[in-house]
């Protein structure tokens, strides 16, 4: 087996490689977690109770309000941000949020990220080339 | 991007350090989004609660502050959404000082900015609403999607940096909904049953949010016989932004850019799904809690307009809240000024319900704050906080104003 790349729009950051922590379910910085303890905290959320420390996170869209703009300076700069963050659709307070944080984030993928990407895959997240490799496991 | 050359130079530093970065950050976003150039802009809404924030916000805050005046102050009106805390209130609800620190340190650093400290997520109703077709960069889901949809000005959400770089550079990346063809109709919805109130208004706009797949589709909403009001479409609009991320909606023959299904969509008109009495009971009904324990009721998300306030008067005046229950209302500061002068607050606070002012509840660390005072089942008429505050360790519920005020009377839901 081959590592596989994924394109998506060129996006924003660093390059960063880690594990995926992966739902199909949205995110929001306020409305889902608990930033101190750097866990999901909304009960409905799929990923309810899971650390997101160290992962690189894959979700739907982007939902709820504007916070995350903020949030992902301030966690990064506690270490409670995520390695990454990707999403089918991000909105524009993601993409603030990332520019302001130099966080990495793609989002526009040729296929639907959270089914192509499998939770504890080791995934390269190149936003400047765009791209997502997932890592062979063999 | 196409850059002008007044653009080029501040991109250069002519124009100092802090519109050199606000350029260069717009510029990151706008290559994101495609976006062809950048929109000149006239009024920004700035969402900075200490919360959010945290002590890097803040810091970050303070190193634009200590350049010169000519650098640092912003070059459009900026108005800013509700703070983290009253200083008023804030030993009443156990906030930390650490936090009220914070606040201070922020408020210093925006005046320093010539930021005008309005503190309000309602300035659409109470400050200056923009016009028809003006460009905005506005910071607060719900003022973003008011002036998109009701006021059919453009704004993209702005976040914090995005908000505060378009104060310094007086302009913002062109993509997303300052352009004609993002603001085309995606979804269409017919309110079968209209709503009675504001709870059920938000109750609808959560409805159709939690339908909406991105950002960018734009629900299309027909049936609805006759304008709502200011305060009916602030609840609509602030659930489904709260909701769905949504920055825009049509409403057929109320909005300015949908007199007419056909004028909205391009092509055939998509067949509508319908929402009924049902779907807005079943809507309560997903928040419907175990027992009829009640800690505290809170009217916010939005802040409350001077009609709300009025009703809330009204509906506790000669009552008791009961002693196991804490009521809260969020107003802003100027709305407070109006409410003490015509006797709104001496009803609420007689009754011992608390009015807030220049805060917006969820945005207070909700969670720090519902630990300390020992808050879990939290009521309110508003869709948005209902839908915020399960993130933050509470079992929130819906129900109208009335209903609120009676439990909250009664120490138990009612």
């Amino acid at each position: 087996m081959a590592d596989t790349i994924i394109k998506g729009h060129v996006g924003i950051g660093p390059t960063v490689s880690g594990p995926a922590l992966v739902a199909h379910d949205n995110f929001s910085a306020r409305y889902d977690l608990d930033r101190i303890a750097g866990v999901f905290s909304r009960p409905g959320h799929k990923l309810f109770g899971e650390s997101y420390l160290g992962k690189v996170l894959v979700l739907n869209i982007a939902k709820g309000g504007v916070a995350t703009a903020w949030m992902l300076h301030e966690m990064a700069d506690r270490d409670r941000a995520p390695l990454a963050l990707l999403l089918n659709y991000a909105n524009p307070i993601m993409a603030q949020g990332a520019a302001h944080a130099d966080f990495p984030l793609i989002d526009r993928f040729d296929t639907d990220i959270t089914a192509k990407i499998k939770n504890g895959d080791r995934v390269t997240v190149d936003p400047a080339a765009g791209t997502v490799t997932i890592h062979d496991a063999g | 991007m196409k850059l002008t050359e007044h653009e080029e130079a501040m991109l250069a530093g002519e124009m100092g350090v802090p519109r050199q970065r606000a350029l260069e950050h717009q510029i990151k976003v706008g290559r994101f989004f495609d976006a062809a150039d950048m929109v000149e802009i006239a009024h920004v809404h700035i969402m900075a609660d200490t919360e959010s924030l945290g002590e890097a916000g803040v810091a970050f805050l303070e190193d634009i502050a200590a350049y010169p005046e000519a650098d640092r102050r912003t070059l459009v009106p900026t108005v800013t959404d509700p703070r983290g805390a009253d200083f008023n209130a804030y030993k009443r609800l156990k906030q930390q000082e650490d936090w009220i620190g914070l606040e201070r340190r922020t408020i210093d650093a925006f005046q320093a900015l010539d930021v005008l400290m309005t503190d309000t997520c309602i300035n659409y109703q109470i400050v200056i609403p923009p016009v028809l077709g003006e460009h905005v960069a506005f910071g607060d889901t719900g003022s973003s999607i008011y002036t998109n949809s009701v006021l059919g000005a453009r704004t993209n959400f702005e976040g914090g940096p995005s908000a505060l770089a378009a104060a310094l550079t007086g302009r913002t990346p062109r993509y997303g909904f300052h352009l004609d063809a993002c603001r085309r109709g995606t979804a269409h919805f017919v309110l079968e049953d209209r709503p009675r109130d504001w709870a059920d208004w938000g109750a609808a706009g959560g409805i159709i949010g939690r339908e909406m797949s991105s950002y960018w589709h734009v629900p299309v909403i027909d049936g609805v016989d006759g304008a709502p009001t200011s305060d009916e479409l602030k609840h609509f609009g602030a659930a489904l932004a709260s909701f769905g991320s949504t920055p825009l909606f049509h409403m057929i023959g109320v909005t300015p850019e949908a007199p007419t299904l056909q004028s909205v969509f391009d092509g055939a008109v998509p067949e509508p799904r319908r929402i009924t009495r049902a779907d807005i009971d079943a809507f309560y009904e997903s928040y419907r809690p175990a027992d009829d324990t009640l800690d505290v009721v809170v009217f916010a998300a939005p802040q409350l307009s001077l009609f709300e306030l009025q009703r809330l008067g009204h509906l506790l005046d000669g009552r008791k809240v009961h002693e196991k229950t804490t009521l809260l209302a969020a107003t802003a500061p100027e709305i407070k000024k109006s409410a003490d002068r015509m006797g709104i607050t001496k009803k609420i606070e007689a009754s011992g319900g608390v009015l807030l002012e220049g805060v917006c509840f969820y945005n207070m660390h909700a969670r720090e704050i519902g630990e300390a005072n020992g808050w879990r089942r939290l009521m309110s008429n508003s869709a948005k906080i209902v839908n915020i505050l399960g993130g933050y360790g509470y079992e929130p519920m819906l129900a109208p104003m009335e209903r609120c005020v009676d439990s909250a009377v009664a120490g138990r839901i009612v």
